[in-house]
């Protein structure tokens, strides 16, 4: 009798005991917050791209800002401030933040002081809101360094708020590089300056690449900072150099939106869609880099 | 600079019973390449070995065999320096290289790994082409001449070449484990070390491509000297000229470390050794 009752234990525990309630539960939550995420992300792309619609035209980026006549209005001052201030802040912050990142994980000894000190100001600054750096440059690059509110003020001021940003991502990078890639280098007689140069930072660079698309996106999308830092001006020049006035997208599209004409709200929405494919072209860059590097091993 | 043996030392290890094989496994012609002399290695307070004094012949395979946890892995590591990366890693004793003492204070870890090159368990290829593998370390190293031909001779010594010839721009990480530890090898070999460390190198790798490993060992034997650490006892009776036994004690203080039982020759060692904890290794008693 005994043996029976084991044995239809054993066969009854290999059926299945249907699906339990909780993991369906489970699943669909999964599913519904998915997609709350994504549907607000084309809801919003869908608005912009409907609103924006009519002013999709070359104008937007072939004519500069107009108060008076919003039907002949385009973004150029502002696409070409974008671009010089984001590729000056990629310039301040991207040799820097690797650099930075290098050392406190190649070099610089794990447990000292020194090392727990900036890491845990570099955990503080992540968290520091935008508009404190907007300040920081003003008083800073703007005021004491007399650099005015020019475009490298811009610049070093986006520079400063994704640095901490940079250097966490590209430390995690750095340390998923197997130890034994090091060590092999070591070995073979190398320093452990070329080991870095030479090994773990290429083997890093696909990770370094998503930290720089991350956070260079944040610096092209940052109004706040720019706000204090002359972007607000009425600009209808491109900027000539880093010493120029300026303006960003942000901020037009932050102007634009604060008209009441109905005609600036259009172009407004024309010009968010401007943005997000002028980030989203960046992205693609930075993931063709990725994935170039990546079949070269 | 070569220090000629000194044979008296290596016979007053020697227990009486054993003239015969000590005599067979005359040492007086060869070279010493490594000497060590009562030496213990540290992790902060922790000696992880201790005491352990051998030599290292030329052109011979020394083997190290042992349990887990005896420390033979740290003391090869100790050999290039490598340990130095471990932070509060720390030699004690005197262990010369040529008479060289290699913890001097004018001695360059870099210089010193450059001539004794390391071969891990794991075989860690760079993540990039087969070529720039071999070409990495004479690159860093400033050794000059055709690559190409640095290249190939590395790879065909490393008896590789055959198998990727055609292949040399690609990944080295397409290779199979055994192919990858002998690329391994082979850009240890390219930048012309006199010694090779190498620690449990069959570890991760199948029967067939350990034999392959084995065959070469003896192989680079005739240019190199070679240390190898390992697990398996028939590696160590197969491929070395001799063998090392430690064994992971308990100390008074309850601290596990390890300890140098006994070296020699390996076919002494495996036919008639002299300490009773080798007999009960090598007979598969424990370990």
């Amino acid at each position: 009798m005994s043996t029976d009752t084991e044995l239809t234990d054993i066969v009854g525990g290999l059926q299945s005991k249907g699906t339990p309630v909780r993991d369906r539960i489970f699943m669909w939550a999964l599913l519904v917050t998915l997609f709350i995420a994504i549907s607000t992300l084309l809801v919003l792309i869908a608005y912009v791209t409907i609103k924006g619609w009519p002013r999709l035209d070359p104008k937007l980026w072939q004519n500069m800002p107009s108060i008076r006549r919003p039907e002949n209005a385009g973004a150029q001052s502002a696409i070409m401030g974008t671009l010089w201030v984001i590729s000056l802040t990629a310039l301040f912050a991207l040799p820097t933040g690797i650099l930075a990142a290098l050392y406190l994980e190649e070099f610089s000894h794990p447990d000292s002081k020194f090392q727990r000190f900036v890491e845990v100001n570099i955990q503080n600054l992540a968290a520091v809101p935008s508009i404190v750096y907007g300040i920081l440059g003003l008083a800073v690059f703007a005021r004491a360094m007399a650099l005015g509110q020019t475009v490298i003020t811009a610049s070093l001021t986006l520079a400063l708020l994704i640095l901490p940003v940079l250097i966490i991502s590209t430390r995690e990078a750095l340390r998923a590089v197997p130890r034994n890639i090091r060590d092999g280098s070591l070995a073979l007689g190398a320093t452990e300056w070329q080991t870095a140069w030479k090994q773990t930072l290429p083997a890093a660079t696909p990770g370094i690449a998503t930290g720089i698309i991350l956070s260079l996106s944040r610096a092209i999308g940052e109004a706040a900072p720019l706000l204090l830092l002359g972007a607000v001006t009425f600009i209808t020049f491109n900027p000539t150099g880093p010493l120029s006035g300026y303006t960003t997208l942000p901020i037009q599209i932050y102007n634009w939106t604060k008209d009441s004409r109905e005609e600036f709200q259009i172009l407004a929405a024309a010009t968010i869609v401007l943005l997000l494919v002028i980030l989203l072209l960046m992205n693609f860059t930075a993931i063709w880099i990725r994935n170039k590097t990546q079949k070269r091993w | 600079m070569t220090t000629p043996n000194q044979p008296g030392i290596r016979l007053a290890v020697s227990a009486p019973g054993m003239a015969e094989a000590s005599i067979l496994d005359s040492d007086i012609d060869k070279t010493e390449v490594f000497r060590l002399d009562d030496v213990t290695v540290r992790y902060g307070d922790y000696r992880a070995i201790r005491n352990v004094s051998l030599e290292v012949y030329k052109n011979e395979i020394t083997a190290f065999i042992g349990p887990s946890g005896c420390g033979k892995s740290t003391l090869l590591r100790s050999f290039n320096r490598m340990n130095d990366l471990i932070p509060g890693a720390r030699v004690e004793g005197t262990m010369t290289y040529h008479g060289t003492d290699l913890y001097g204070p004018k001695v360059d870890p870099i210089e010193v790994r450059r001539r004794i090159g390391m071969v891990f368990q794991k075989p860690n290829v760079f993540p990039k082409s087969i070529y720039d593998n071999i070409a990495y370390g004479p690159k860093v190293n400033g050794i000059k001449g055709k690559m190409d031909d640095l290249v190939e001779e590395s790879l065909t010594k490393a008896a590789l070449w055959d198998e990727v010839k055609d292949d040399l721009k690609k990944s080295a990480y397409a290779l199979s484990g055994g192919q990858q530890q002998r690329l391994v090898i082979a850009r240890c070999i390219a930048v012309r070390p006199e010694v090779i460390l190498m620690d449990e190198p069959c570890a991760s790798l199948d029967p067939i491509a350990t034999a392959k490993i084995e065959d070469l060992m003896k192989e680079l034997a005739v240019d190199y000297t070679i240390v190898i650490v390992t697990h398996n006892m028939q590696q160590a009776a197969r491929v070395s000229d001799r063998t090392a036994f430690f064994t992971a004690e308990v100390d008074a203080d309850e601290v596990r470390h390890g300890n140098l039982v006994e070296v020699g020759s390996t076919n002494a060692m495996f036919t008639n050794p002299r300490d009773p904890r080798t007999e009960d290794y090598i007979s598969g008693r424990f370990g």
